[in-house]
């Protein structure tokens, strides 16, 4: 009769254990490829090959997206605007909310999709295949040989995507606004000049970036390195890496707002 | 497997359309072009009340913006706001006797500081007060005075 209630809070506290002992896991693979990283400067073409399969790889899906999203905000701020009479102050609408948010977030999503999955695959394939044993065996360290360099790479290549991303969307946001809707050309761009701040909006959204693209390629490597060595084992990682590292960015961005704009 | 020379080559270019993006940003988009980076000089205004004008407001003289302001703080002896403001460098020929006025763009715009000019021969130099200053008009103050004068009305 009793051992029902007892089995449930006995599987609870093995999840919450489960829970804690794979943050104290994904600390220490994080402090291996952070002793990586020094080493990385003799051998820059690692991080080279990486900075290519996740950056330069996600930059076509990045481009589209932000042109997409940038067109989007022109067109929904422009039919709300308007009815304000302050249709001008678009230029600002489209910039702030793509620097500030909309930039470093939809980027990191976009990379945690596309290039995060890639790479917890890609390491779980390694550790099923036992290549990652291999390169032990051979005295290489694979933390830092093969995860420290990703790691690199995805932190990197994240600012400089979310920058593209904004760049491209403030384009498209004034392609629709001032191209088809008939904002005025020069109130888009100086009113935009006017209210957005270098230190308070183009940096904190590149510092935001900067943490985005760190988190999202450690969870993607962290899965990978630690996920089951079967076809659903990997398969399962894929999927949490897309997961968890698509509500770390969503609730980072919520605490790094809180702590830039919050006066 | 890719060529090492069409990877680098590929690297390369993501590393310039990238930074390419952050300069675009940083030039077209926000307002670092426009920053005076700290040529001018410095002038102060007490003020009753500033209402809510921020830092890097600008200053501007028959419309045109001359500067912005650098700082505000409050004066525990006169009990006043102290506001400082950077004038740029070509504009050093405003007269001593000067009125700053602190005025809204709009009607719900952001406050600014106006300058008035007034006929004095003698300029502004680095460090020096305007003496007449207009505050800032509270909405919330006038709406209360006119209620008020309504209410007298309504007595009489």
């Amino acid at each position: 009769m009793i051992r029902a209630p007892v089995d449930a809070l006995a599987s609870l506290g093995r999840g919450v254990l489960d829970i804690v002992a794979s943050f104290g896991r994904a600390h220490l693979l994080l402090l291996g490829m952070l002793k990586g990283f020094p080493g990385l400067l003799m051998r820059p073409r690692l991080t080279l090959m990486q900075l290519y399969s996740i950056g330069v790889l996600s930059v076509l899906i990045v481009v589209v997206s932000g042109l997409f999203v940038g067109m989007v905000l022109g067109l929904q701020g422009y039919y709300v605007l308007s009815q304000f009479g302050a249709a001008e102050s678009l230029g600002v609408m489209v910039a702030a909310s793509l620097v500030r948010e909309l930039g470093p977030v939809v980027a990191a999503l976009l990379v945690a999709g596309r290039a995060g999955s890639a790479l917890t695959a890609e390491i779980g394939l390694m550790k099923t295949t036992e290549q990652l044993s291999g390169l032990e065996m051979m005295a290489v360290d694979p933390v830092k040989r093969v995860l420290s360099p990703r790691l690199l790479g995805g932190f990197l290549s994240m600012p400089l995507l979310a920058a593209l991303f904004s760049a491209v969307g403030v384009m498209g946001g004034y392609f629709v606004g001032v191209g088809l809707l008939g904002v005025d050309s020069g109130a888009f761009w100086s009113q935009m000049q006017a209210k957005i701040d270098f230190n308070e909006d183009v940096l904190n959204g590149v510092i935001k970036s900067l943490v985005f693209g760190f988190v999202v390629t450690w969870i993607a490597l962290f899965q990978g390195y630690d996920a089951v060595p079967t076809a659903s084992g990997i398969s399962r990682s894929t999927t949490r890496t897309v997961v968890n590292a698509s509500l770390a960015v969503l609730g980072l961005d919520f605490m790094l707002t809180a702590l830039m704009f919050g006066d | 497997m890719i060529k090492m020379r069409t990877l680098e080559i590929a690297v390369g270019a993501f590393m310039v359309v990238g930074l390419i993006a952050l300069f675009f940003l940083a030039m077209h988009v926000s307002n670092l072009s426009q920053l005076t980076g700290g040529d001018g000089y410095r002038i102060t205004a007490y003020f009753d009340n500033v209402g809510s004008l921020k830092v890097r407001a600008p200053v501007s003289m028959a419309g045109v913006r001359v500067g912005r302001v650098e700082s505000i703080t409050y004066d525990q002896q006169r009990f006043k706001a102290v506001v400082t403001m950077l004038i740029e460098e070509p504009f050093d020929e405003i007269p001593t006797d000067t009125f700053a006025n602190i005025f809204t763009a709009g009607l719900l715009g952001e406050k600014y500081v106006g300058l008035d000019p007034g006929g004095s021969m003698d300029f502004l130099v680095d460090g020096d007060l305007i003496e007449h200053t207009q505050s800032a008009l509270v909405l919330e103050q006038m709406i209360g005075r006119f209620l008020l004068s309504k209410a007298e009305e309504g007595v009489d």
